[in-house]
């Protein structure tokens, strides 16, 4: 156990290393923000330039900044913002809150749809609700995350008014982002816990279970659920990243004060500082949360550790 | 080998008759667009702007702000939903399949590599690396499709190295190594055939996730320039639009919302039919 946790976390640090160096070595690509800032500013001259270039710290060489902006992750002080001046741990500190929320709240709504669909799917497998079941998790995987997101703002914000159409407010505000990204991913889930059941429902225990004579709820919510947990679990972690992903897609539509909206205002100004944050916080969270499972995993199940 | 589990009864199912049908039909149609539509996208109608849906036999899906026919840019903008969604398809197939046979059957170095890209990959969502590379080049056709190759290209390379693994240490690969085959054949007579099948069954979803992707993309504006007729544009249009003329948004959303589904009914049939386990769950 303790070789597989060495190995698991050598491999997280690998890829904290090589993602904060690709982004930091990226965002340094997209221009010189002190060109930037200056447009529209009428003439400048060379030393203009560099005296900006000097109070951003962009005319040290690439590592020492790179060794600066790790050093910033651990102390949490992540350098200003180029517009504004906010401390960019500030505007962190304010976004990701907002899109975690949403995350966790997404996350909530999935589970709480997906595991009696799932159920329900295997337990009448090969009949008329599996079949049901299959073709909406296909068109809930079909839809566009944005579209879905207008189409319930052209319901429920324009023609019914029931709902704000943007904005981070009320528990209100909450319900047309989380169902957008709790539909879409109800319908991955469903497909993981209708395979996961029919796995565990083969079982024997579960024969045993059903000879006793227990009721058929207790039969699959207690047993057979409780069984396949495992499995789910750690599908529902590795889903993390994508389900990040798609909020900062509908961020924009909602104005949801999230990273995504954070993200696509510093592209726009090449806020780099701020980009940077953005891409590095949020892929350091999957790192951390992928990991977690993974040595999750291993605990309760040690045949995974010899992979 | 994959291929001959095929039954000809398997095209009896209502999804692959739906799936084929929703692909058959879109393709068709997005491909004769200059036919269908002479004139094109682009043809401004100044009497009839905002006109509504349903009402006209000129404009069956209605107009938008600038008097342009929604149907006409609907089917236009297909074009580089499909073009997007298979060109990148192909590069990364093409890459990630030469990756993951070199990675599974020679191991070693190009094993390590493989896999420590699919580690970083599966760190960074589409979307982050999107916002990153965009940033950086900026937004177009090429780039877009480039971008989708660079994160997919892991994907296939993972799946080929999988079955390579396993496939290598069958006798039928021994027996052909000890009678003296040369690598490359055993590569590409032996063992590519062996593992075709996930690999269709995994184009034919990506194409779908794709043509998703690039939507998106396109509607943040990062992707496809904004002035060419596409799905994801003209849904970037419309949400502006929304409160006044709702028809300008829904009809590009549902134009992907067919065309995806479509696809994933194939490629749902697909894996049902290329794999016999898949098929006994049933």
């Amino acid at each position: 156990m303790v070789g597989f946790l060495i190995k698991r976390l050598l491999q997280a640090i690998f890829v904290v290393i090589a993602i904060t160096l690709l982004v930091s070595f990226a965002v340094r690509l997209t221009g010189d923000p002190a060109v930037t800032m200056f447009q529209g500013g009428g003439s400048m001259t060379e030393e203009d330039l560099m005296r900006i270039r000097v109070a951003l710290g962009t005319d040290q060489p690439f590592f020492v900044q790179y060794m600066n902006f790790l050093k910033g992750l651990v102390t949490l002080d992540l350098g200003k913002s180029f517009t504004g001046g906010t401390p960019v741990s500030r505007l962190i500190g304010d976004a990701l809150p907002a899109t975690l929320m949403l995350a966790f709240i997404s996350m909530a709504v999935s589970i709480v749809l997906s595991i009696p669909l799932g159920i329900k799917a295997a337990t009448s497998k090969g009949k008329g609700v599996d079949q049901a079941i299959r073709i909406f998790s296909l068109l809930g995987l079909s839809f566009p995350n944005f579209w879905l997101a207008l189409m319930l703002v052209l319901l429920f914000s324009i023609t019914l008014g029931w709902l704000p159409p943007s904005g981070m407010g009320g528990v209100e505000s909450y319900i047309m982002p989380a169902v957008t990204m709790g539909v879409i991913l109800t319908a991955t889930n469903v497909r993981l816990v209708r395979t996961a059941m029919l796995d565990t429902l083969n079982a024997q225990y579960i024969m045993v279970a059903r000879a006793k004579g227990l009721s058929e709820s207790k039969v699959l919510y207690k047993h057979a659920l409780r069984n396949c947990a495992i499995p789910l679990i750690t599908y529902f972690g590795l889903q993390f990243g994508g389900l990040l992903g798609g909020i900062v897609v509908i961020e924009r539509v909602f104005n949801w004060p999230g990273m995504g909206s954070l993200a696509f205002d510093a592209v726009g100004a090449r806020d780099y500082p701020v980009l940077q944050a953005v891409i590095t916080v949020l892929s350091l969270l999957i790192v951390g949360i992928n990991l977690l499972v993974d040595i999750a995993y291993g605990l309760v199940d040690p045949r995974i550790r010899t992979e | 080998m994959a291929f001959r589990t095929f039954r000809l009864s398997r095209f009896n199912s209502l999804e692959f008759v739906l799936g084929a049908t929703l692909t058959i039909v879109i393709c068709v149609a997005v491909l004769l667009s200059d036919v269908l539509f002479p004139g094109g996208a682009e043809k401004i109608d100044l009497m009839a702007r905002l006109a509504r849906p349903f009402t006209t036999t000129a404009h069956p899906f209605g107009t938008d702000p600038l008097g342009r026919d929604v149907l006409a840019r609907v089917v236009a903008g297909g074009r580089i939903s499909l073009l997007v969604g298979f060109t990148s398809v192909i590069g990364a197939v093409v890459f990630g399949v030469l990756m993951g046979l070199v990675a599974g059957y020679y191991r070693g170095f190009w094993d390590m590599v493989v896999m420590r890209f699919a580690d970083i990959q599966l760190a960074m969502p589409f979307i982050l690396l999107a916002i990153t590379f965009i940033a950086i080049v900026g937004g177009s056709l090429t780039n877009t499709i480039l971008l989708l190759i660079v994160s997919q290209w892991v994907q296939y390379a993972r799946l080929v190295r999988g079955s390579v693994l396993t496939l290598r240490e069958r006798e039928f690969i021994l027996s052909a190594r000890a009678i003296g085959v040369k690598d490359w054949r055993i590569v590409f007579q032996h063992l590519l055939p062996n593992l075709i099948g996930p690999v269709i069954v995994l184009m034919t979803l990506n194409v779908a996730n794709n043509i998703l992707l690039e939507s998106s993309l396109t509607f943040l504006g990062m992707g496809v320039d904004p002035t060419i007729p596409s799905w994801g544009g003209m849904l970037a249009d419309g949400r502006t639009y929304l409160q006044i003329a709702w028809w300008v948004s829904v009809f590009p959303g549902l134009a992907i919302l067919l065309t995806v589904l479509g696809l994933n009914l194939l490629g749902d049939w697909l894996r049902d039919s290329l794999d016999p386990t898949g098929r006994t769950a049933r």
